[in-house]
């Protein structure tokens, strides 16, 4: 994974609490046994009509969306199945910074292994982020901030280990192989594990 | 090499579990390394992890502790079977054989598409016994939870996690806090698990859990069959919670005592022992407390698109606060009533209700009546192990003679990637964990309710309360 410091873009919002991962990748793109190119299928119901066309009315589909690679998502970001096509596809797309006032537990586990920074930040921070949409914002993970639209900064915290794998592009798969010998040693000593 | 967690009031059974668990105790710097006991894989969320380990050229770790099945793209009609699945999708059927060969070529047993105990791999787990008290669990899957029933750590993971556990049979993980939810009380004829635990998601919201593992506690849980605790741990993570969990006792044990992978004579006693020492101390506390009477509680049912919008079904959709988007896409009007909504399918499966006493309890409501005209009723069970035992009890017959749809065992209707799916605007009463947009089928309307709900709304046609119908039975017999 390529290491991730500081991002700068502008913004999109989606301000509806509770978008599940059945919205973020609905249920039928999963038969996929690839991690490539689900971008196509991000929101897939909200992009597209049922006959295929695109929502003009979606926030992805405007113009000014394009490019823009900080989610500025309503509360409770990411709730719902454990799917990790949920991060693959926002990053697939372009995505790579999702700030909310609340991420699910696994999604944001996800979400951070796979470099797709998940922030959480203060409610007044998250509402101003939520009024101006298509701001230029600067999200600095090593000093743990984001610039607000009118000035200003808000702090976030990321758990320190997930900080550091981010931050020096490390592997957490890589860490847990040095831990061999701890494990095999819980192994030999552990009368409980059935 | 455990760290107790060493307060004056004692330890929870969350925190006995994890304790065991420790190979490397967490720092500020880093996640606790934990010991995974089970290992559950299925089709969909595993391919990635198996060529992240062929890639890196690295072997799974602990074949034996890990346990595989096909569920979520797997077709359960009976016709698709008899056809020898030629109407698979292509990409579904590439899944199920990839996860053939990687079972094959590392080890794993695979409860695979010719295996007569396949199933939806929440409902294996417990019926094999694979699943058992302390022990900590997870899969690619987040209703993981559910095998929290039997006093086990069960979490959902990510792929890379699943990479992760195939690889050391280890997880970082940081300590969740703990919240208990004490139920006390008795649930009243008619009001089932699946309503308590939809009342405690209306209660506590959708993102109430996060952060926590649930201790479900209190006479009303102790009251509960296994199935029905299953129930209730399957939905923990609808209220946003790492995991649900309730202490093991002798309904616990008496559910394991001789599945073919629970232990057996001196080893089972020594198990029990060890295992009713699980139980929190006497005075430990978790983190924060939400209090529910399970007899004041009534069906519920849900009315929007998340599974915190709930309501009693005798009730309405709230007359101020609920979301226009949910309303609109529910097609639900702010203060309307529940009950006599126009149905058009009924699925009575999944991993929250799919086992022989949610299929019992809808056989109960069905027998001796019809599935109203134009309503599309489906029974998927569990495992194919619950369906043959629903079979020798005739709860087949009692379905098809109502006419309702029987099938073969998988995830069907609950998240509608093999096949059976509603139509748009179709409104659906089903017994499954999810009210999502989209959830079962592309604009499908779905309404999450108990087996006794959803099969009562079958033969009515409409939403119904189960309660009148279940005293109309007992007058017939
Ligand atoms: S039944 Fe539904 S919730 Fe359960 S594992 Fe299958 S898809 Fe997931």
């Amino acid at each position: 994974m390529k290491p991730v410091d500081v991002i700068r873009s502008r913004t999109v919002v989606m301000a509806d609490p509770n978008v599940d991962t059945d919205q973020i990748i609905p249920a039928r793109f999963l038969t996929t046994t690839s991690r490539d190119g689900l971008g196509q299928h991000l929101f897939a119901d909200h992009r597209f009509e049922a006959a295929g066309g695109p929502r003009g009315d979606f926030v992805l589909n405007r113009p000014e969306a394009a490019g823009c690679q900080v989610l500025i998502a309503g509360d409770n970001f990411g709730c719902g199945s454990s799917r990790e096509h949920a991060p693959w596809a926002l990053l697939d797309f372009g995505i790579r910074v999702v700030i909310s006032t609340a991420i699910a537990d696994i999604f944001r586990s996800n979400a951070l292994r796979n470099g797709l920074l998940a922030i959480v930040v203060e409610p007044e921070a998250h509402r101003r982020l939520l009024a101006t949409p298509g701001a230029e914002i600067c999200v600095d993970l090593r000093a743990g901030t984001v610039s607000l639209p009118d000035g200003g900064e808000a702090r976030f915290e990321i758990e320190r280990f997930a900080r550091h794998c981010l931050l020096e592009g490390v592997d957490p798969l890589g860490y847990l192989l040095g831990k061999e010998a701890e494990i095999h040693a819980y192994e030999e000593n552990s009368p409980w594990t059935q | 090499m455990t760290t107790p967690l060493t307060t004056s009031t004692g330890r929870t059974l969350f925190d006995k579990i994890w304790d065991r668990h420790v190979v490397v105790p967490e720092t500020e710097d880093a996640p606790a390394v934990l010991y995974v006991d089970l290992h559950l894989v299925h089709e969909v969320t595993s391919p990635q992890a198996f060529d992240v380990l062929r890639r890196r050229g690295l072997e799974v770790r602990q074949p034996d502790r890990t346990l595989a099945t096909i569920d979520h793209s797997i077709p359960t009609a009976v016709s698709s079977w008899k056809n020898g699945l030629v109407d698979m999708d292509v990409a579904a059927r590439n899944q199920v054989r990839k996860l053939a060969t990687n079972c094959g070529r590392t080890g794993i047993r695979l409860y695979g598409v010719n295996n007569s105990r396949r199933g939806i791999v929440h409902v294996i787990g417990p019926e094999l016994g694979a699943t058992r008290p302390g022990m900590t669990i997870v899969c690619g899957d987040s209703h993981t939870t559910t095998h929290g029933a039997f006093g086990a750590l069960a979490f959902g993971i990510g792929t890379s996690e699943v990479a992760h556990v195939l690889a050391t049979q280890c997880l970082l993980q940081r300590k969740p806090k703990t919240l208990a939810v004490q139920v006390d009380g008795r649930l009243h004829e008619g009001v089932t698990a699946k309503d308590l635990i939809l009342a405690v998601i209306g209660q506590i919201g959708v993102g109430g859990g996060t952060g926590h593992v649930i201790e479900f506690r209190g006479s009303a849980i102790e009251h509960l069959s296994m199935d029905a605790r299953m129930t209730v741990c399957n939905m923990a993570i609808e209220a946003g919670a790492r995991a649900g969990m309730v202490a093991p006792d002798d309904v616990t044990f008496e559910y394991l005592a001789g599945r073919c992978m629970a232990p057996r004579g001196a080893a089972w006693d020594r198990a029990v022992e060890d295992w009713r020492s699980l139980s929190g101390d006497p005075g430990a506390r978790c983190d924060a407390c939400v209090r529910i009477d399970a007899s004041a509680l009534e069906p519920q049912v849900t009315w929007g698109t998340d599974p915190g919008m709930v309501a009693a079904v005798t009730g309405r959709v709230p007359t101020s606060g609920a979301s226009p988007r949910a309303l609109e896409y529910m097609g639900f009007s702010a203060g309307e009533p529940l009950q006599g909504r126009p149905v058009d399918v009924v699925f009575v499966g999944s991993c929250t209700n799919s086992r022989i006493s949610d299929l019992r309890q809808a056989a109960s409501v069905v027998s001796g009546r019809r599935v109203a005209a134009g309503v599309r009723m489906l029974v998927v069970p569990g495992s194919q192990e619950t369906k043959r035992q629903a079979e020798a009890e005739g709860l087949d017959r009692i379905f098809a003679e109502a006419g309702a749809e029987w099938h073969e065992s998988g995830c069907s209707l609950c998240i509608a990637m093999n096949g059976d799916r509603a139509k748009a605007g179709q409104t659906v009463v089903s017994t499954s964990n999810r009210n999502f947009e989209g959830r079962q089928g592309a604009g499908a309307r779905t309404l999450l309710a108990s087996p006794l709900t959803a099969a009562a709304s079958a033969i009515t046609g409409t939403l119904a309360d189960p309660r009148p119908l279940l005293h109309q039975a007992r007058r017939i017999a």
